[in-house]
């Protein structure tokens, strides 16, 4: 099971990173979320892997290490946080600059407003 | 405490000058001399224990745990500092009423001054070698400051650069030098390193240590090779000069030599190093303020060869050099800088410093002529003059230095050689500006005499300058005693100074240089004719040609690896963090620990593979951005079934939540980013990328099995033992979150309002265009809420609500608790947004989210102080158990409105997010 674990935490990693290398907002967003995950299974593998045995006392006879768990409980609620960050940046961005290139640079659109146009005029 | 008094006194008067500059020059001056006159009051009046030979130290604590204290010393050495510094900057202040136009401000001039004071004062009764090293910069700031005080002045600017570049250096590598000292001695106490002679002069680093300090004094006290500063610092106002280029800044490096030199002096190679770059610096400087036709020019050039006389004179180690160097100290400051003043008088009086313009200026200016003859005698060290005595000791100390072994006659004969040049310089000075035949044209025609209250400095530098000359064994031949003992750190056989020792080589070498000079001085045109077919040198171009030529390979550096490119920062640092990982992975010898592996399981087995399916899809079909983001669910919705399957039931239950809130959200974002784009990213970029990915993938996967695979050691078992017993409760992740580290968790909710608020600035004014078709043109539904689903929400509504109180409530014991059931909330009231609009869900509960957030943190943090009424820690939990008829036994524990306060937050900011980007689909957006 921890070769299994291993994978997919690779593969979690590998694709999260590719898909952060990306240019358009989207797919980095995507990708972030991915390797969010591989991060904190990482962290919580670092309790070694258990079946049933949760950290509650009068709910079983062993116990996995409940620190961290209660790391990685934070880590997904202020993950969400930051992606919803990354989200509303991408939002003004593309608001203030009239594109969602990571760069705010645009090479395949000629002019800002004259894409936003276009697109209203597309739609 | 007086000894506080005396270093910080100047520095907390120093906004009295800024103040009073507008009530007038002449108050603006009194009230600054308060603070250096009340310093020399204080000094004095710790003179009589050092007269008996008694060393006061004082320590406050500052940061005891690296060693730095504000620790300060009083010794015959640091007193006679401390009465120059505080001495001299008194009338240097009174001189600069006079010099300073106008036009200039002379409140700031001041300020900076008294700064300074203090620095210096700190450097010189610093028992702390650390502390020593800050007042050290200190010097070099406020100097950095006062030599551009006419900051419009470009030559001024580029002074005051070098002069920072220079000194502020060597300061680093004093700081080095010291550290490394206290290394060795095991602390930064003056006196320990000062009682540390064998311990660190027999240490391997000893050469490193000497080298790093002698950097630090050598920049400072401008010796050879790093000379060149001093005289581009001469464009600093007049008084300036005199003070930091005379008699103080300057002497700081001297200081330093003296102070150490007990703890690093008397070796070989102190020998070799100091008297040889002494010896050259003295003789260098002096050659070159033959030629320099600025009065200032040339004082600043003397100023380099005296400094280098008295670090000679610390190089030779002997008792009688050190008591000379010490003699020297003192004279040099009062010649020094009364001829800087009578430099600055003339300037004043003639509008030029020019050597070649200025002659017979006796005639405008009678008392200044012959100021300024006594202390050229100083200068040359003509007999009955104390420049002279403390020459002779110098010429008798340059004889006979056995490190030399056969070249030791080398070194009286450079000196007198040196000695020689000098006496052609002052001649100069006083010849030259005042005599000579009939005065030319001058800027300012007819000059005008300075006054007599601006002379009156000088008349009382040039006055002891002559009492010393005459009478310096009463006068002073004690205190320099005294102060030779505290340099060389054991009483040495007491030392007379007289003015005549009959007939010996000292005296002829001192004849033979004065009447040298004076005969040089007939054939100066000459001389002059051929230093001008030299070629011309201003160190100024070279210093600013190395400045420009590295800032603009730093510039060009930079801005090669910063493009603007986030897409490459993000490779650039993957590559970084891949390339530590290699790194870090390349000494492992297997790649299976110890440990037996747990057998796989089914659901585990299965929803991985799932899970590496899905993610990998993600990647192929990520430019169909709606398919994308529903794959991507699939695979957090895998991770959260690997929480349940690896005992983590509080994870599964956050990640689920999560999950549902994520997918909302992106689903918002997507309907406003733009469609999807077919692959822009060229076959190059992909394979980069993909290589990129696949290393880190691969060393994360290694690093994960090879660390999963050996064992471990935890700090579970406290916990485990100890949730019930002291937090009360059985669910160990809970207890650790809302207990043992709570403040942990406030600082995490703390974080995530934050983030909150971010988003709800960011949103603010955000118009963004409403697309009105999806991404292959079909227009929107024409019914948005459909009956039956928000029909259903609404049903749902309070049943999710009581899950969430459920679950927060058996939080303590179960698996749940305040993030849980704040996200179930949450995912309950973002249904009904869904199911049923903004407008609907507003019209019934229109909830402020950012006051609600600061109520959740409110909550949080009240709870936590609460437990300062009872006098424990921040954040300590308590509980108790209740009986109650019916009901039965239950616990009241203090973690419980703490994780009300999480609850609340995670609710608020979890709403304000969505709720806010949910408004910008309709036309009800945020504003203000």
């Amino acid at each position: 099971m921890e070769l299994i674990l291993a994978i997919v935490i690779a593969v979690l990693t590998g694709t999260g990173i590719y898909l952060m290398l990306r240019a358009r907002t989207f797919p980095v967003v995507l990708g972030l979320t991915l390797f969010t995950y591989a991060v904190n299974l990482f962290l919580f593998a670092m309790g070694r892997l258990h079946y049933n045995a949760p950290p509650v006392i009068n709910m079983s006879d062993t116990h996995t290490d409940p620190l961290p768990q209660a790391l990685v409980l934070t880590a997904i609620v202020i993950g969400f946080a930051m992606t919803a960050f990354v989200v509303v940046l991408a939002l003004r961005a593309r608001a203030d600059l009239g594109n969602d290139h990571v760069d705010g640079i645009d090479i395949a659109e000629p002019e800002p407003a004259e894409t936003q146009a276009q697109e209203e005029a597309n739609s | 405490m007086t000894l506080l008094a005396i270093v910080f006194l100047p520095i907390l008067a120093a906004w009295l000058p800024l103040v009073s500059d507008r009530l007038g020059r002449t108050a603006c001056t009194v009230l600054t001399l308060i603070a250096p006159v009340v310093v020399v009051w204080l000094a004095l009046s710790h003179l009589p224990m050092v007269l008996n030979g008694e060393l006061t130290t004082v320590s406050y604590n500052w940061m005891p745990s690296l060693g730095l204290n504000l620790a300060f010393r009083v010794d015959a050495l640091s007193l006679m500092f401390a009465l120059l510094i505080a001495g001299i900057g008194i009338l240097v202040i009174w001189y600069a009423r006079f010099y300073l136009s106008k036009g200039d401000n002379l409140g700031k001039l001041y300020s900076m001054l008294l700064m300074f004071m203090t620095a210096m004062l700190g450097i010189v009764l610093s028992n702390n070698i650390l502390l020593l090293v800050v007042f050290w910069e200190l010097t070099s700031l406020t100097s950095f400051l006062l030599i551009g005080y006419w900051q419009n002045d470009s030559e001024a600017r580029k002074g005051a650069r070098m002069a920072l570049a220079v000194t502020g250096g060597g300061g680093l590598a004093l700081m080095a030098g010291m550290i490394l000292i206290g290394q060795v001695v095991g602390s930064f106490n003056l006196s320990e390193v000062l009682a540390a002679h064998s311990l660190i002069t027999q240490h391997a680093l000893y050469p490193v240590i000497l080298v790093l300090v002698l950097l630090g004094v050598f920049t400072k006290s401008a010796q050879f090779p790093f000379h060149f500063w001093l005289p581009h610092a001469m464009a600093a106002p007049t008084p300036v000069s005199a003070y930091l280029h005379s008699a103080t800044m300057v002497k700081a490096g001297i200081f330093l030599l003296a102070r150490l030199f007990p703890a690093l002096g008397g070796t070989d190679l102190w020998i070799i190093l100091v008297t040889l770059t002494g010896l050259t610096t003295m003789t260098y400087g002096a050659a070159m303020a033959m030629f320099k036709h600025d009065l200032k020019g040339l004082l600043a050039y003397s100023t380099v060869s005296h400094l280098g006389l008295i670090t000679m004179l610390f190089g030779i180690s002997t008792d009688l050099a050190v008591l000379a160097a010490v003699f020297h100290i003192m004279n040099h400051a009062a010649f020094k800088a009364s001829l800087f003043m009578v430099a600055g008088a003339v300037d004043h009086g003639t509008g030029t410093r020019n050597l070649r313009i200025l002659k017979g200026m006796h005639k405008f200016m009678p008392l200044t002529a012959l100021l300024s003859v006594l202390g050229a005698a100083a200068m040359a060290g003509v007999p009955f003059f104390n420049g002279f005595l403390s020459k002779e000791m110098m010429l008798t100390a340059s004889i006979g230095v056995d490190v030399f072994g056969g070249f030791a006659w080398l070194i009286p004969l450079v000196a007198t050689i040196a000695a020689t040049f000098s006496v052609f310089y002052s001649v100069r000075f006083a010849h030259n500006t005042f005599f000579g035949g009939k005065a030319k044209k001058t800027p300012i025609f007819p000059p005008h005499a300075p006054s007599k209250l601006m002379m009156a400095p000088v008349i009382l530098l040039i006055s002891i300058c002559v009492a010393v000359g005459l009478f310096a064994q009463p006068l002073v031949g004690n205190y320099v005693n005294l102060a030779a003992t505290a340099v060389l750190g054991f009483e040495q056989s007491p030392y007379t100074i007289h003015i005549w020792h009959g007939v010996n080589t000292p005296l002829l070498m001192s004849a033979l240089a004065l009447a040298g000079g004076v005969l040089v001085y007939q054939f100066r045109a000459k001389l002059f004719t051929w230093y001008n077919n030299q070629p011309d040198f201003n160190e100024l171009h070279i210093f600013e040609g190395l400045t420009q030529w590295f800032a603009g390979h730093a510039n060009a550096f930079t801005n090669g690896l910063e493009n603007g490119s986030l897409q490459r920062y993000i490779a650039l640092i993957v590559m970084l963090f891949g390339f530590m990982l290699v790194l870090a992975l390349a000494p492992l010898e297997h790649l299976t620990g110890d440990i037996t592996m747990t057998k796989p399981d089914l659901i585990a087995s299965v929803s991985s593979f799932i899970l590496v399916f899905a993610a990998l899809t993600t990647v192929f079909v990520h430019h169909n951005r709606f398919g994308a983001l529903i794959i991507v669910s699939v695979v957090g919705l895998m991770v959260a079934i690997l929480f349940a399957r690896f005992s983590a039931p509080d994870l599964a239950l956050t990640q689920l939540s999560v999950e549902a809130v994520t997918v909302v959200l992106l689903m918002l974002a997507l309907y406003f980013l733009p469609k999807a784009r077919l692959n822009e990213s060229n076959a190059p970029r992909v394979i980069r990328d993909i290589i990129i990915a696949t290393v880190a993938a691969v060393g994360v996967g290694i690093l994960v099995f090879a660390i999963l695979t050996r064992p471990m050691t935890t700090i579970a078992g406290y916990y485990l033992e100890n949730a019930k017993l002291l937090g009360g409760g059985y669910n160990v992740v809970n207890v650790i979150l809302v207990d043992f580290r709570g403040f942990d968790t406030f600082g995490e909710i703390t974080v995530l309002a934050i983030a909150g608020l971010g988003i709800a600035n960011m949103l603010r004014n955000l118009y963004l265009p409403l697309p009105l078709t999806d991404n292959e043109g079909r227009a929107w539904s024409t019914e948005p809420h459909p009956t039956l689903v928000s029909v259903m929400a609404r049903i749902l509504l309070p049943l999710a609500l009581m899950v969430s109180v459920y679950i927060f409530l058996r939080g303590h014991n179960a698996p749940g608790g305040g993030f849980i059931a704040g996200l179930i909330t949450s995912v309950a009231l973002i249904l009904q947004y869904v199911a049923s609009g903004v407008g609907f869900v507003h019209e019934r509960m229109n909830f402020n989210y950012p006051r609600w957030l600061a109520a959740g943190i409110l909550v949080a943090g009240v709870t936590g102080m609460g437990s300062w009424v009872f006098g424990y820690p921040f954040l300590t939990s308590t509980f108790q158990y209740i009986t109650l008829p019916i009901i039965g036994t239950f616990e009241v524990s203090s973690a419980l409105p703490f994780d009300v306060g999480v609850y609340l937050t995670v609710v608020a900011t979890t709403l304000l997010i969505l709720a806010y980007v949910g408004k910008l689909t309709t036309t009800e957006r945020v504003d203000g």
